[in-house]
């Protein structure tokens, strides 16, 4: 046990216990949820039972023997942040993955929450250009939504493509299980965009052992608070992807034989969950914390415990759809939600934004309604014709992703179709809307 | 002397203490960790071992720490100040609390010790007084908020002394009252109750004889809470249960509003916090913060919190039913807390119930929806709590354990629907499936039709069953085509859609559209089912929806004016514009059968 060590350094040589998961040993004056490294791997506590202590090895137990070196580090997890982190790439435990250090001070990761009544209520429109969001799901500074999309669709790009568009001063990408491909796609993506100074990202790759990921969002919304709190600065950060997080809690919660809830999830997954998103803030001071997220669904299964749990968490969702009929994929209208819009949309874009994103999203159901009378062999009337050449249209210039206009074009190009297929009265708009904007293109 | 134990244990926030003098089931215990203490509630105890689940974070917690055991349960603080306050679920003034962030072991005073009420008396001296007795009363914000004979006292108390009316601050002793023995104890405005434990300072508790008006047609009308009746409402996420409970404590007819935020979004405390303060109470033109208390436990703050922030509310509602108060009480979300109850249940390696929940869900719920109610104080007054919690269920399924608990003692179900939700008709309450058992009470039906309308209970059932028969026609119109159905099947689906669109959807956004009174109520309902008695004559299927669109419009533009004002008025005659066309349509039909007739005698 003789080993050059830190004064508050204990070392222990003798395990009493091993799984895949978890190493339990016998140790003194151990704090809970202290971290430790095991033969070289980073650990942490999460069971004290007298003097029997039970060590959480985020990289797999593969190989630790039982006289493996345990050395406690007497500090739960932590970061080191500073202005430093901007424009890196670090790896579950917050290390540089080019190797060097950060300079700044430590922050607790997973610390306390907001109080609520110290937060200020949402009021910030944040644009992407994609008019399935910025016209019918605006997204509000401070809110937290997830993308919930199978595997196959283009979510990651997507979410590339909003953090760069929204104008924030940090984008922080919190990487969970991310193929590799993905994680140089975002490398790349953020470099050409010349954006690589505004980017801090902590990737756990599908090469490295899945409880790491536990470590990663934790990582990212220290790195988020830091520059929110204490430098006001607009923070975006993105967690992609989150049902693979959460895969690995049910992991740990297996090796620890905790009885499972629904689909194999541990019975505190809605407070796992609602840890991480609430750390999406507006704060007084102008700084904030927006979260997009990525929850991917088996079979475009909503009722999972992950994607069920993860709805009664964040403000809306976004499903992304393959429309065949325009051979694009769209922002599907119908499915997707954000909560938050009402706080922005007709009071920080035009006036007109909400009657006419509801009544191009009637006229688009009117649309859908035809379309299952046309599968049915059933007649189709002149108002079903022309609300199909709509959606096809809308879907075509505005429900796209490769969409990119900003708001009052949007609503421009509404009233065009609006004008092109329908009649006022058919569209049902306040008159005065009509009488202001409504094109005559006869 | 305190019990005092040490740390053998930890789970996460289950932390097990070994003691050598007795604890209590549900005591309150301090861990001294480091400068702070944090606070836990005996869950269990085995032996000299006692677990306890702590409400804070237990990170860093080490085995050996000191816990001091306070020989009480968790207790509500009780006394003027109440109102108005935001409290975490400990009753924490969170206002007061320092920084930015929640600062683990930090704790706020829920009132104000020293702060001056204008108080003037009520009882005099040599009064004979039991526990709950109204001794004086103090300016609350505008209620009447009274000094009570602390609920503890059991028996009969004799008013020794009292002060008069003048000023004074909560921690004053304002009384001194003697038992049958001559001991004599001070009472101050405040006092203590430990919030698991009902208060019991009624003399009866009736079957609800009431309705409590909530301003929403579908809840009224159709499925009407009792004043003192308990509901719930399940609903999958994004089918409106936070608007929908928002609407309720802006428009409910209560004195006092208590919403235990439990495990649910931050933004939207937010959001009371941020709108309450503005928003006027329409009926007392008050702000509706006035009369409004917030119990907060976000889905991020610690979970064992969570559990005691709707006992909390629940005893904070207690107390002042006691004063003679109608205290609407919203719970948003129960199955949050039933959660809370399974993480612990967990921890402590119990035999798991249905879905993991622990085996007494059923009990616990059904024991605390049974605190809410009608009460006759020993005074004569009364006072009620009606309770309304919402329900998550996962997956939207309504067969699991928090639902199926809390269906078997909710008397009102009001089912969220997601279909209706999708496709924007709120209030997404779905009629067939929803229901309020108040309306089989011979008590209130007999209310209703004395208050309302002599036929209003016959009129509602009508109304449900009209719904119930268009969505059956609907179903056939589905399957056999538009045109394979008769036509009556078309009119049958619209009358239907007609209740559903006047009576049903409401906009809880629309100022005068969301809130309707029960006579406004009346009124349409009588209206609509008079239009759904008359015979129509139309030639084909469409002409059936383009009708009803125009009356359903027509109604629909009453809902949006004010209640018989000229606008209303416009509106009721081009509503009897509408109508008078196919009258006329319909006579100048039969008469021409009529000549065919004559012509083939």
């Amino acid at each position: 046990m003789e080993k050059e060590t830190k004064a508050f350094q204990r070392v222990y040589t003798k395990l009493f216990q091993l799984t895949k998961a978890t190493v339990s040993l016998k140790a003194k004056g151990i704090g809970n949820e202290e971290l430790a490294i095991v033969d070289g791997r980073l650990a942490q506590v999460v069971k004290i039972m007298d003097d029997m202590v039970t060590l959480q090895i985020f990289g797999g137990t593969e190989g630790i023997a039982t006289n493996a070196e345990v050395i406690f580090a007497g500090k739960a997890p932590s970061l080191k942040v500073g202005d430093d982190l901007a424009g890196r790439f670090f790896n579950a435990y917050g290390e540089p993955m080019e190797g060097g250090e950060i300079i700044g001070k430590e922050r607790e990761i997973g610390g306390p929450s907001v109080n609520p009544v110290r937060r200020k209520q949402p009021s910030e429109f944040i644009p992407t250009g994609i008019a399935g969001i910025d016209l019918n799901n605006a997204l509000v500074t401070g809110q937290k939504i997830p993308f919930f999309a199978d595997p196959d669709q283009p979510f990651n790009q997507v979410m590339a493509m909003v953090a760069l568009r929204a104008k924030a001063d940090k984008i922080i990408l919190a990487g969970m299980g991310l193929t590799r491909d993905d994680y140089l796609y975002f490398k790349n993506v953020f470099d050409n965009a010349g954006a690589l100074d505004r980017i801090v990202g902590f990737i756990n790759t599908t090469e490295e052992p899945p409880v790491e990921r536990l470590l990663v969002p934790d990582m990212a919304l220290a790195a988020a608070e830091y520059f929110a709190v204490e430098k006001n600065e607009k923070v975006l950060v993105l967690l992609t992807d989150m049902t693979l997080y959460s895969d690995a809690l049910s992991i740990v919660s297996n090796r620890m034989d905790q009885i499972p809830s629904k689909d194999s999830m541990p019975g505190s997954l809605y407070s796992d969950l609602a840890r991480l998103y609430e750390k999406a803030v507006q704060f007084p001071d102008g700084g904030s914390i927006t979260i997009i997220a990525v929850t991917t669904l088996s079979g475009g299964d909503i009722t999972h415990a992950v994607p069920d749990n993860t709805g009664y968490i964040t403000e809306g969702q976004l499903f992304l759809r393959k429309d065949s009929d325009v051979g694009k994929v769209i922002v599907d209208p119908f499915r997707s939600l954000s909560r938050l819009k009402q706080l922005v949309i007709g009071k920080k874009t035009r006036e007109d934004h909400p009657q006419v994103m509801n009544a191009a999203v009637r006229l688009y159901a009117d649309a859908a309604n035809a379309k299952t009378k046309q599968e049915n062999g059933f007649d189709l009337t002149d108002y079903d014709e022309r609300s199909l050449e709509f959606a096809k249209e809308y879907s075509r210039k505005l429900l796209a992703i490769d969409v990119n206009i900003d708001t009052n074009e949007m609503l421009e190009t509404a009233y065009d179709l609006f004008s092109t297929y329908f009649k006022p009265e058919e569209v049902g708009l306040k008159q005065q809307f009509i009488e202001k904007y409504w094109k005559n293109k006869s | 002397m305190n019990t005092i134990g040490n740390v053998t244990g930890i789970i996460a926030n289950l932390v097990i203490v070994e003691t050598e003098g007795t604890t209590a089931q549900n005591e309150i215990c301090f861990i001294k960790h480091g400068d702070t203490r944090l606070m836990a509630e005996v869950i269990k105890v085995v032996g000299n071992k006692s677990y306890i689940q702590v409400f804070e974070s237990t990170r860093g917690l080490k085995v050996g720490t000191k816990v001091e055991f306070m020989g009480h349960m968790l207790e509500a603080t009780l006394g003027p100040g109440i109102l108005s306050k935001n409290f975490d679920g400990l009753q924490n003034d969170l206002h007061k609390m320092e920084g930015v962030f929640l600062k683990r072991g930090q704790y706020t005073d829920p009132i104000e010790m020293d702060k001056k009420y204008k108080y003037k008396v009520l009882a005099k001296q040599g009064d004979k007084v039991v526990a709950g007795s109204w001794l004086a009363e103090v300016e609350e914000n505008w209620i009447p908020h009274k000094i009570m004979v602390p609920f503890t006292f059991k028996g009969e108390y004799t008013v020794k002394s009292i002060k008069g009316d003048g000023e004074y601050a909560p921690k004053e002793t304002i009384a001194v009252l003697t038992d049958k023995d001559g001991k004599a104890y001070d009472v101050t405005m405040v006092q203590k109750w430990p919030v698991k434990v009902p208060i019991r300072a009624y003399t009866d508790k009736p079957r609800p004889f009431k309705i409590l008006e909530t301003g929403i047609r579908v809840m009224d009308t159709l499925n009407p809470i009792a004043e003192g009746g308990t509901g719930f409402i399940p609903g999958p996420f994004g089918s409106g249960k936070t608007v929908l409970q928002h609407n309720l404590s802006k428009n409910a007819e209560a004195d006092l509003v208590i919403i235990a935020a439990c495990g649910e979004r931050a933004n939207e405390v937010v959001e009371i916090f941020t709108e309450f303060p503005e928003l006027d109470d329409p009926r007392t033109g008050r702000k509706l913060m006035e009369r409004t208390t917030i119990i907060a436990n976000t889905s991020n703050m610690p979970v064992a919190a969570r559990e005691a922030s709707v006992y909390t509310a629940m005893t904070i509602a207690e107390y002042y039913r006691a004063m003679g108060l109608k205290i609407l009480l919203l719970a948003d979300s129960t199955s949050r807390w039933a959660q809370a109850l399974r993480e612990m249940s967990n921890r402590m390696e119990e035999l798991p119930g249905p879905d993991g929940f622990p085996m007494d869900l059923s009990a616990i719920i059904a024991n605390f929806y049974s605190r809410a109610g009608f009460v006759y104080l020993p005074n004569g007054k009364s006072g009620s709590i009606t309770f309304i919690g919402t329900v998550s269920p996962a997956g939207g399924n309504l067969k699991e354990p928090v639902t199926e608990s809390t269906k078997k003692v909710a008397r009102c179900f009001y089912a969220l629907s997601q279909d209706r939700a999708d496709s924007k008709r709120y209030p997404a309450i779905d009629p067939i499936d929803s229901y309020s058992k108040y309306l089989e009470y011979p008590e209130i039906a007999e209310y209703l039709n004395k208050t309302i309308d002599e036929n209003w209970t016959a009129s509602v059932f009508k109304a449900k069953d009209i719904l119930l028969r268009g969505k059956e026609a609907y179903e056939q119109i589905n399957i056999l085509g538009d045109d394979g159905v008769p036509l009556e099947y078309h009119i049958r689906y619209w009358k239907s859609e007609l209740i559903d669109f006047v009576i049903l959807q409401q906009d809880a956004f629309d100022k005068i559209d969301a809130s309707s009174s029960l006579d406004r109520q009346n009124f349409m309902l009588r209206r609509t089912l008079e239009i759904t008695d008359m015979d129509f004559d139309f030639d084909s299927f469409e002409d059936v929806g383009l009708y009803f669109k125009r009356v359903i419009n027509a109604l629909k533009q009453m809902n949006y004016s004010v209640y018989e004002s000229e606008e209303f008025d416009k509106n009721k005659k081009e509503l009897h514009k509408v109508l008078k066309e196919q009258q006329e349509k319909k006579e100048a039909t039969a008469e021409g059968s009529k000549e065919k007739e004559e012509v083939k005698a």
